[in-house]
């Protein structure tokens, strides 16, 4: 499955420029990256959040793919109602047409309120394709810390006072909780590695049953960096190994990328407002926790796909 | 009244709900189980398993999922219905909404029961009431056979292309979904005729013309869009009757709005909803020979609510009492009260009006709490009598 850039850029856009996401936001680049990967005509559900605000202000949209918005928690009930209505009318000889289906959410709409509802729905053996696009917390409603919010991150409701120093949890792995629905197909990818990207949402279209991509996202304002810097952001995240790159098909774990030096979590966080106070001396000890957590979620990840480590770390931070 | 396609079962009012799902044949059908509507869905599930309907079913995992689904399948041009109650209702509030702002034609079996807290799994009205202000149609039935025919009517309404809104058919849980009754169902056929097939506006099954649903609309567009809704339910009214005289042609089984019982003449009434309305006739026949004009009125359909013919059929009277099998606490009067009592404003000479809330969380309305009922409308017309408007009938310490 070779990604060629030069069939990628015949194919008509789905979403259509005009729509109201920051400059530099990562999701239109993940979109049109998702959009791209997928041969048939396409039904999206869209979580409210960021994406689906940005994209469908009435009486516009700029989707030329059939296109649905229900509530924030509830795009996998959505979605598992659509593919339902063309199982039974397909079945039925009321309709002809192939189609693919996508729910897509932030990370609030997947790992905070939807988890329900995409848990239902991954049970339910739907055949769609899942995606999060992970920006580590509430962004359309004013940046608020979520579960997917890492550790020490600067968040208006996890805000660095006096006392406490940003988020006080790590994040949640949801990968690892839909790992354990045993669905066909789950991966992890970034914009960064857009071959990487298209490939495992090829796959994910392909797959015959529920399929699962948790997208790491870099937002502007959330992060507070320069518009500029969202795809080399989303890069220091996989070579830092704060995001890693691997996909879980039927069970059997493969690791996608191992940067051959694992940069410290630093080079990460440097560029970065939200995280500007861990740099501070004071708060040297939350800084480490975070990259003990990204280490250990690392080391976990290379034992389950039964990788080695490439070699001697460099020593963590600071 | 018997038709050519007369079919008497004897059947629980959720079995004949489910009967006529099983006609109705819906496309897609997404539930989850919550006494007392469970065996609705149960008996359903038997017919997708025996292959005697063509619906995909999806039990999914909460109510919230099961109207967002229903939504899904709706909005990609699917004949669609739920089923749920109390508690389950309430879960799917905010999508109730949803559903009605999309304009997805969905058909929901609400079997009434009391809302937490206390838990309760027994009968009243506060499920549905609490949601007359969503957009939905919502139909009240006396019995299964109603439930029965105005299950099958209601896709029909919902459908109509005037309407495109969701519709809710309310019978009360127990009394009507587990008590066993004669019911006349109608000829397969004959329902697959009466309501045809779902032949929806757009869709998102139709990759030529590609529609976005559920878009943000600001201040400049909201408005307008809540105002074409609002348009849709005026014509429900129309749209309702013609399908009940359809339906009355096809069954000999006619429906109104609301229902009266010895009303022409009567000077005191009684307002009520589903079963408590038809058991009460008992009472009022027994009033009327010892020379009482005592009457009913029964609305079957809360929403479009029928204010103007109801507030006419009331004008003569000398004195109304509302039931309501729910509460509104601090509000002026029971949700049916408010609504009843809002109608008579229009009138040149208001009858006198009180409001009883009884038969919460399925607490027994008994003949004598009936017959008290009408004691306090005959005395309250000769200017006797406790005074107060909402009182409560059948409780402890009142
Ligand atoms: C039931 C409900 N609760 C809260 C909200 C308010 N709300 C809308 S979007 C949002 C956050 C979305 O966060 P996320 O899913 O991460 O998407 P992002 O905004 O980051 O794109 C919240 C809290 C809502 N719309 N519905
Ligand atoms: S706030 Fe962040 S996620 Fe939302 S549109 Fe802007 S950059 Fe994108
Ligand atoms: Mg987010």
């Amino acid at each position: 499955m070779s990604v060629n850039l030069k069939e990628l850029s015949l194919k008509q856009e789905t979403l259509a420029s005009g729509h109201r996401l920051c400059a530099g936001c990562g999701i239109g680049t993940i979109v049109r990256m998702l959009t791209h990967a997928c041969d048939y005509p396409l039904v999206v559900a869209n979580a409210t959040g960021c994406c689906e605000v940005s994209t469908t202000v009435y009486p516009y949209t700029a989707w030329r793919s059939s296109w649905i918005h229900n509530a924030f928690e509830n795009a996998s009930a959505t979605i598992s109602g659509v593919e339902a209505a063309y199982k039974s009318l397909r079945r039925q000889g009321k309709l002809d047409q192939e189609f693919r289906f996508m729910a897509i959410g932030g990370d609030g709409g997947t790992f905070d309120i939807g988890i329900q509802s995409l848990s239902g729905a991954l049970e339910r053996g739907h055949r769609f394709v899942y995606v999060c696009y992970d920006n580590e917390a509430y962004m359309n409603t004013g940046i608020q810390r979520s579960s997917a919010t890492p550790l020490g991150a600067n968040t208006t409701t996890s805000p660095v006072g006096k006392v406490i120093p940003g988020k006080s949890r790590n994040r949640k792995n949801l990968t690892e909780i839909v790992v354990g629905h045993r669905i066909p197909y789950i991966a992890q990818a970034s914009p960064s590695n857009w071959r990487d990207l298209i490939r495992k949402a090829r796959k994910a279209f392909e797959t015959d049953g529920p399929a699962f991509l948790n997208i790491l996202q870099p937002c502007v304002p959330g992060w507070r960096y320069e518009p500029n810097q969202s795809i080399e952001l989303a890069r220091r995240a996989v070579e830092t190994c704060y995001w890693p790159l691997y996909e879980v098909e039927n069970g059997e774990y493969k690791v996608n990328y191992q940067p051959k030096v694992k940069l410290p979590l630093t080079e990460f966080i440097k560029d970065q407002g939200r995280f500007s106070h861990l740099l501070r001396p004071a708060n040297a000890e939350v800084l480490a926790a975070l990259q003990a957590n990204i280490d250990r979620e690392w080391e976990l990840l290379l034992k389950r796909a039964g990788v080695a480590p490439k070699e001697a770390q460099p020593a963590a931070t600071t | 009244m018997a038709t050519k396609t007369a079919n008497r079962i004897a059947v629980t009012g959720n079995a004949g709900v489910a009967q006529a799902m099983r006609q109705i044949r819906p496309d897609v059908v997404a539930a989850y189980p919550i006494t007392p509507q469970s065996d609705v869905v149960e008996e359903f599930s038997t017919f997708v398993a025996e292959g005697t309907v063509p619906t995909e079913f999806l039990p999914v995992e909460s109510e919230h999922s099961a109207l967002s689904a229903c939504v899904g399948a709706s909005a990609a041009g699917a004949r669609v219905m739920t089923a749920t109650s109390s508690q389950g209702l309430a879960y799917m509030w905010e999508v109730l909404y949803i559903a009605a702002g999309n304009r997805c034609p969905i058909v929901m079996i609400n079997v009434n029961r009391a809302l937490s807290a206390p838990i309760n799994i027994h009968c009243d009205h506060s499920d549905s009431m609490g949601t007359l202000h969503s957009g939905w149609i919502q139909l009240y039935c006396k019995n299964a056979q109603e439930g029965y025919d105005s299950t099958i009517m209601a896709v029909r309404i919902a459908e109509h292309p005037d309407i495109q809104l969701p519709v809710m058919v309310c019978y009360d849980g127990f009394i009507v979904s587990h008590g066993i009754t004669s019911l006349e169902m109608v000829d397969d056929e004959e329902v697959a005729s009466f309501i045809g097939t779902r032949k929806p506006p757009y869709s998102l099954l139709d990759a030529e013309h590609p529609i976005s649903m559920g878009n943000l609309a600001f201040t400049d567009y909201y408005m307008e869009v809540k105002r074409q809704q609002a348009e849709a339910m005026r014509h429900a009214p129309r749209v309702i009757q013609e399908v009940q005289e359809e339906f009355g042609k096809l069954t000999g089984r006619h429906y109104g709005m609301f229902e009266t019982y010895r009303l022409d003449d009567a000077d005191f009434v009684l307002v009520a909803l589903n079963s408590t309305a038809s058991t009460s006739e008992i009472v009022v026949d027994e009033l009327r020979g010892k020379g009482v004009k005592a009457g009913i009125l029964r609305p079957r359909v809360m929403r479009p609510f029928p204010w103007q013919e109801i507030a006419q059929a009331l004008s003569r009277a000398s004195a109304v009492a509302v039931l309501d099998r729910a509460q509104s606490p601090g509000g002026n009067g029971g949700p049916l009260a408010i609504e009843v009592r809002s109608a008579l404003y229009e009138l040149e000479r208001r009858p006198r009006m009180i409001n009883g809330i009884y038969g919460l969380g399925g607490r027994d309305i008994l003949m004598s709490d009936i017959r008290s009922v009408y004691d306090r409308l005959q005395k309250l017309a000769e200017g006797r009598g406790p005074s107060e408007f909402e009182f409560y009938l059948g409780v402890r310490g009142d």
